[in-house]
């Protein structure tokens, strides 16, 4: 099997490759900024004390959960158009894996500011720090132990996830494998390195997020 | 318009709930398999051999570290190359298996971990064997730390299954991109895809969450 594996086609189309690549990256990067705003604004709804903003935060959050991201992907990019909005692949795609990715930041926040005792805020009141001075050197230095690791582990879910806007096809890796399938018929060549590329990936963020366990968790711990 | 369009899509509710019923067929066979293989290789990974434990750690990496499309479009069309040639339902179940055993691996992997050394000597000094020791003491202190996060995987699984309309498993997501191509409301009909989803996994996650609740609750009591 390794044989018959043509490398030369697979040098020919690296130009293509790499362009997937740096697309994935780039989705990925652009969908996760928008996902942490997404998700800390979520949050901040989900710990609201008005109960309609609550109610909303939770709908949004739940209904995220548990639904396929294939099938919300598909709601806008055959969704949009019905109501008159022409969208282009790209940006529904990422309007999509924004609002995934932010149901599920959305919870890694709240777990990680939950996850302050309120002993600690109410040390914090009394000794008279104010709201600023308690988020800053109570609240946040804690929360961010819980919160970091899980949030690069959901990166790596996002970096994977933003494969699946291939099947809307816009240009990214996933998508040179189906091209050099359709174009050469050489299904083999085109996925094995995908997903030797995605692996890639996955090997440069996988260290990170155990590094950055490490070294928070001790923080959060000493 | 937008009425008689709604009133089509009642009359095709049918199709729906057979591509529900897909759905669940496909999520239950795979998630039988893949607890049974995700349970004897998160054994094998804690096991002693140094050389089992890397391979399954190896292959758990490849699993999460590439997309599950790239998987699917591997087992669909390049086995075939090597002359396994799979129709799309066990193309479908092989590809869910092979990823979700891999996520369940960790997990059993991690609760069994989390169980403390002393058990199992104290296992092994009351004579049982290694099968024993596991069987009687450890899995069954193990299971309270695996079992929420067990019902989490299959509900990854169940959205992940959505995935397999790729290679033209009529599944419930599959019967919602027919039907959008005839009725042109897309998010009528993904509301309802979306909907029919919800049903399934938000119970699963509700369960998930009370399986944490109360087995960490009982834990504290002892």
């Amino acid at each position: 099997m390794i044989t018959n594996f043509n490398f030369r086609v697979v040098w020919e189309y690296m130009p293509l490759f790499m362009q997937g690549l740096r697309n994935t990256f780039l989705i990925s990067l652009v969908s996760l900024i928008l996902a942490l705003a997404v998700g800390i604004i979520a949050c901040g709804c989900r710990l609201s004390r008005w109960k309609l903003l609550r109610g909303l935060a939770i709908a949004y959050i739940e209904s995220i959960r548990s639904t396929p991201l294939l099938v919300q992907i598909y709601f806008f990019y055959f969704g949009l158009p019905t109501l008159g909005l022409r969208v282009p692949e790209l940006e529904t795609g990422i309007i999509a894996l924004m609002l995934n990715s932010g149901a599920y930041i959305a919870e890694i926040v709240r777990a990680g500011i939950t996850s302050v005792s309120s002993g600690q805020i109410e040390a914090g009141i009394s000794s008279g720090l104010s709201y600023f001075q308690r988020m800053r050197f109570i609240i946040l230095p804690q929360a961010l132990g819980v919160t970091v690791p899980p949030l690069l582990g959901q990166a790596i879910v996002l970096v994977k996830d933003s494969a699946l806007l291939s099947l809307i096809s816009v240009m990214e890796l996933t998508r040179c494998g189906q091209e050099l399938t359709s174009e050469r018929f050489m299904p083999a060549e085109g996925f094995l390195t995908v997903a030797v590329l995605y692996l890639c990936i996955y090997y440069c963020l996988k260290p990170l997020a155990g590094w950055a366990q490490k070294k928070l968790i001790f923080r959060e711990a000493y | 318009m937008i009425a008689e369009y709604a009133s089509r899509l009642i009359q095709i509710i049918p199709f729906f709930l057979k591509g529900l019923l897909m759905t669940v067929v496909v999520s239950g066979i795979s998630l039988v398999l893949s607890t049974a293989l995700g349970f004897i290789l998160g054994i094998l990974r804690t096991g002693r051999s140094r050389l089992v434990s890397r391979s399954i750690g190896l292959y758990v990496d490849v699993m999460r570290g590439t997309p599950f499309v790239v998987q699917i479009f591997i087992v669909f069309f390049i086995l075939p190359e090597w002359g396994l040639q799979l129709d799309a339902l066990p193309a479908a179940i092989l590809a869910l298996t092979a990823m979700t055993s891999a996520f369940i691996c960790e997990v059993v992997a991690g609760g069994i971990r989390a169980v403390p050394k002393g058990q199992w000597e104290a296992a092994a000094a009351s004579g049982l064997n290694k099968f024993q020791q596991l069987k009687l003491v450890i899995l069954p202190q193990a299971m309270r730390t695996i079992l929420p996060p067990l019902v989490g995987q299959y509900v990854l699984m169940i959205k992940d299954s959505s995935v397999v309309s790729v290679i033209g498993v009529t599944e419930l997501t599959r019967v919602g991109w027919q039907t959008v191509v005839r009725i042109p409301e897309g998010l009528m009909v993904f509301t309802l895809v979306g909907v029919l989803y919800f049903v399934i996994c938000y119970p699963l996650i509700r369960l998930s969450n009370s399986l944490e609740q109360r087995l960490s609750q009982e834990s504290v009591r002892l």
